[in-house]
């Protein structure tokens, strides 16, 4: 006699996910679980969960590339896996790799031959890149002082406080000492003239950003860089300047190409540029770009037999996955410069008209300029009803969009800013949708009562324009709740009125 | 009259990639060019080219993952556009690694309570995260020498010659002298006894290997430990321990559960392991682990408002993909502790077979451990008339890519061939490997001593040198003129003898 098998014994792999047990246990979070589970019930656990991620094209707040074209997707996969170091095995990865250098360093007017090879590298975000240049600045400065038997111990940097916190951790991960120069209120990146007054003798380098974090301002590289030739002319100290490009280095030069701000300017010795944010390709590479060999110790270059074949080897990350370098090489050969070019006017246009729309409510303050990153930075015109940046930004993340609220740097944090980056994939229609939304969530603040600010001083006009004074905790709640009262009290009367009326 | 204008170029979305102009066009490589080109025409072009690259599959020098089930393809490619650093847009994501740190944490018997979270990060590769340990070392080390009243300008790291660039990299990019017990023949690891003598006042850690690139052997930890818990004792200096698990860390817990190597050890400061190796995920993916709070030091932890919300970093990377990540959480939850334990075990048992097939050929020596990463590395045992360095160059011709290479100081002499046995490695490709090194040496045999090629005159120079203390082989010079004469005649000789049946 045949003895059925109890239904919990029978065929797992018949069993559709959802009606698996996959989907009622709960997946371990601290320990690795000891039994494997079926791929199908893995993919749908992830991917299930995932949903509850935001979207990333919806992600107003990064400037990192969220659309490639399809084919460029099927390149991803098929050289997923590829681990880019291994040089010897994927020559011609290695060499489109080079390829990309080479186009990106001609972008640059780096001054190179015509079949000169460029000195650069490929990095895993501008990050790595911007340590990079960092490292070969501080060696070559404690070489020269090394020669001129003069102290080395303590190496600074110029910035300006809106640099990006890579220049923060560089600092502190190798010792350099971070001269920031604040912004104010209406100027919010480096002031060239003060940077060049920070400059000493243990100056390595000035960095300036062509695209600045904040609100997407070019920093005045040209301006920097003959004041600083002044400087060195009087002081001898030859300090040198690097640009960090991350945003505008695949923006410049397609649409503002007489801007001198890249090699162009003799002290330019390097530049970093982010391949995942201008240069259109999805998050996990950024470029850096010497000059010339002489830019670059040789000191700092590794040249190893690796897996049997010499290579050389310059970076802080070995292994990683050559995916994202094919997709760049994808980018510059199917766009080409008249590609670049069309996608950056797209950008800076659909820019305009978020602007234009934002200042057609006349809510808003525009703190981004209009030439630089296409990124629109606005600021509320009057605290009215004591609403802040932070609550509307909150309040569209109803609507599904992303816009960070942020204040800006030393000694301007108490400017808030909202910010939309117009990425390529970021249309008008969404642009005009963007406003439409805005405007409602202001409707919405409107209505209700301001956020008050406990134990602080406030002048608030209320109603009769009096003056709120110092209260204490109770007395503020008292007023809250009788706030409330009145406000619900009056919204039933007009409820009523309406239902009267009708 | 309707006047016709050609646009040029105007039907030219209807042309087949290879009817078009664009397979024509050579493709700059110094300037990005000028035009745009169609999207299908990019994709050939860039296709083709890559058809040239090895196939990542029999690339058995690397211990880089090269295949992922289709599931997992499909959640790599979903992801593809999720920049991780975007913690607050992507808080699922962010909280899929904390899970993998936490699992990976107490896999390594890291000392934390059930519900505590562990303190580690995911990085870029083993590279980031040993610099990213050997940095908290070094800051931790200075404080303390500063609270000392003592000099903090000439920290040190004690490590064997054996180990991977990356601490080359990490001594020379963040100024730290480093100092390589050298190996000897016979023992191709760091000896426990010699590092503890090296160690001195300023020595920041010492760092073992779990899973030595050069024949996968796993360090003693447990030896060393002990050794230095008693130096510690004498000296007062209290030097810690950095375990480089980037191979080993997802190898010892499945199949060799009772070696002690990690957190168990009390001076173990930290681990690092990759994922992208026997973690079983694409390139690009790689964990750090501290013991506990205190061996982070906070001053090295940014806590910075990106984007509008308060998050902790403490990476040399900033933007990054997420698909790795995600990738190695399918990867903990998929296969679970029994699936990685099964497929370690396979690996174990197709080296092996693969060691055996080597073994009988009678023509290696095996200089890799049972013990350890599963791969085999073997040297000739009669270098005279051929390398292994030819024999490798041998193997390309049938698809295999098996490097060949020499040994740290100091035992430069001997060279190894080395084969990895990836997850990926079944034994049919094993059987396969063995069949095709054979034809390799009967190849090579065949050809007459000496004059294999001009290239490898040097080759056969250094060859001899080392016969020198085996036998007195004496050194043959000859002028280049000589040595190509006799390698073409050779040649010819050669080639009227083979019998093909080609016709």
């Amino acid at each position: 006699m045949a003895l059925p098998k109890p239904a919990s014994e029978s065929d797992l792999s018949v069993l559709s996910t959802s009606a698996s047990r996959y989907v009622r246990d709960s997946l371990p979070r601290y320990k690795m679980p000891d039994n494997s589970i079926p791929k199908e019930a893995a993919y749908q656990i992830i991917h299930d969960e995932l949903l509850l991620d935001f979207k990333p094209k919806l992600n107003l707040a990064s400037f990192v590339t969220t659309l490639m074209e399809p084919e460029s997707d099927k390149l991803i996969m098929e050289s997923i896996n590829k681990n880019y170091v291994d040089m010897d095995e994927y020559p011609v990865t290695t060499e489109l790799h080079n390829r990309c250098v080479n186009m990106i360093a001609h972008l640059f007017n780096a001054p190179l031959g015509d079949s000169e090879d460029a000195i650069g590298v490929g990095t895993v975000g501008s990050s790595e890149a911007i340590m990079l240049a960092g490292l070969a600045f501080k060696r070559k400065w404690q070489n020269k002082r090394k020669a001129q038997g003069k102290p080395y111990a303590n190496p600074n940097i110029v910035t300006g406080a809106n640099v990006q916190v890579c220049w923060e951790k560089f600092a502190r991960y190798f010792e350099v000492e971070l001269k920031e120069v604040k912004v104010r209120e209406g100027y919010y990146v480096m002031d060239p003239a003060k940077a060049v007054e920070m400059v000493d003798e243990n100056t390595i380098c000035v960095a300036a950003i062509l695209g600045s974090t904040y609100n997407g301002e070019f920093e005045d590289v040209k301006l920097l860089n003959d004041l600083l030739l002044e400087k060195n002319n009087q002081t001898g100290w030859d300090t040198p300047i690097h640009v960090d490009a991350a945003s505008g280095g695949f923006i410049a030069p397609f649409i503002y190409p007489e801007l001198e701000w890249d090699f162009r300017l003799p002290l330019v010795r390097s530049i970093n540029v982010s391949g995942h944010k201008y240069g259109l390709v999805y998050a996990g590479i950024g470029w850096i770009i010497w000059r010339t060999k002489q830019d670059l110790p040789e000191e700092l270059i590794f040249r190893i037999k690796y897996l049997g074949a010499e290579q050389s080897t310059f970076t802080l990350n070995f292994s990683k996955g050559s995916s994202q370098i094919i997709a760049q090489y994808y980018n510059l050969i199917r766009l080409g410069q008249e590609g670049y070019r069309n996608i950056m006017e797209n950008c800076h246009e659909n820019a305009m008209v978020l602007k234009e729309g934002l200042e057609r409510t006349g809510r808003f303050n525009i703190v981004s300029k209009d030439h630089g990153v296409p990124v629109v930075a606005f600021s509320l015109k009057k605290k009215n009803g004591g609403h802040d940046e932070f609550e509307v930004s909150e309040m569209l993340r109803r609507f599904g969009w992303i816009v960070p609220a942020y204040p800006m740097p030393a000694d301007a944090e108490h400017i808030t800013v909202l910010r939309v980056v117009i990425r390529a994939e970021f249309s008008r229609t969404l642009a005009e949708r963007l406003v439409q939304d805005i405007t409602n969530v202001l409707h919405d603040l409107d209505k209700l009562p301001p956020k008050l600010i406990v134990g602080e001083e406030e002048k608030q006009e209320n109603g009769g324009g009096a003056l709120v004074k110092r209260k204490s905790d109770l007395e503020t709640q008292r007023d809250i709740t009788t706030y409330w009262k009145n406000y619900v009290v009056a919204q039933k009367a007009i409820k009523r009125q309406k239902v009267a009326a009708s | 009259m309707v006047i016709t204008t050609t646009t040029p170029g105007s039907d030219e979305h209807i042309c087949s990639t290879f009817a078009s102009r664009y397979v024509r066009t050579p493709l700059p490589k110094f300037k990005m060019p000028e035009q745009a080109i169609p999207k299908e025409a990019a994709y050939q072009i860039i296709n083709d080219e890559l058809l040239l690259d090895g196939i990542p599959r029999l690339n058995l020098a690397s211990f880089v993952t090269t295949w992922m089930e289709p599931e997992c393809d499909k959640l790599i490619m979903a992801s593809l556009n999720k920049n991780y650093v975007d913690m607050d847009e992507y808080p699922v994501t962010t909280e899929l690694q904390n899970r993998c740190v936490n699992m990976i944490a107490h896999l390594f018997n890291a000392p934390f309570g059930e519900t505590e979270t562990a303190v580690g990060v995911g990085t870029v590769g083993s590279s980031e995260a040993i610099m990213l340990a050997g940095l908290a070392f070094k800051r931790k080390w200075q404080a303390r020498r500063k609270l000392e009243g003592k000099p903090y300008d000439k920290p040190n790291i004690v490590t064997g010659a054996n180990v991977q660039v990356c601490w080359e990299k990490f001594a020379r990019y963040f100024e730290v002298e480093l100092k390589e017990v050298k190996l000897s023949e016979g023992y191709y690891v760091m000896d426990p006894v010699k590092a503890a003598e090296m160690v001195d006042e300023n020595t920041i850690c010492v760092a073992a290997i779990l899973g030595s690139t050069l024949t996968g052997e796993f360090e003693n930890v447990k030896l060393l430990n002990e050794l230095l818990v008693k130096k510690n004792k004498e000296t007062g200096w209290d030097t810690p321990i950095h375990v480089d698990a980037a191979s080993g860390g997802f190898i010892a817990p499945f199949l060799h559960p009772e070696l002690e190597w990690d957190f168990r050890l009390p001076l173990v400061k930290s681990i690092n392991v990759s994922g992208h190796k026997y973690g079983l995920v694409y390139a690009g993916v790689g964990w750090v682990i501290w013991r506990s709070k205190e061996d982070l030091p906070d001053e090295l932890v940014f806590h910075i408002n990106y984007l509008g919300s308060d998050q902790p970093t403490f990476t040399l990377n900033f933007s990054k993909g997420s698909s790795q990540i995600i990738a190695q959480y399918y990867q903990f939850i998929r296969l679970g502790f029994e699936g990685y334990k099964n497929i370690m075990e396979n690996c174990t048992e197709n080296a092996r077979m693969l060691k055996e097939g080597i073994e009988k050929t009678g023509r290696f020596d095996i200089v890799s451990k049972d013990v350890g990463v599963p791969l085999v590395a073997f040297s000739l045992k009669d270098s005279s008339k051929y390398t292994v360095f030819q024999i490798s160059e041998n193997l390309r011709r049938f698809g295999w890519i098996v490097p060949a290479y020499t040994m740290p100081p100091n035992a430069e002499h001997i060279a190894v061939l080395r084969v990895v046995i990836r997850e990926d490695f079944s034994r049919t490709l094993a059987e396969r490997l063995v069949t095709d090194i054979d034809r390799v040496l009967k190849e090579m045999d065949e050809v007459p001593s000496s004059h294999v090629s001009a290239k490898a005159a040097h080759v056969t120079t250094t060859v001899d040198e080392t016969q020198d203390g085996n036998g007195g082989r004496k050194r043959v010079e000859k002028s280049v003129r000589e040595t190509q004469e006799e390698v073409i005649n050779t040649w010819r000789r050669f080639v009227a003898s083979k019998r093909t049946g080609v016709c």
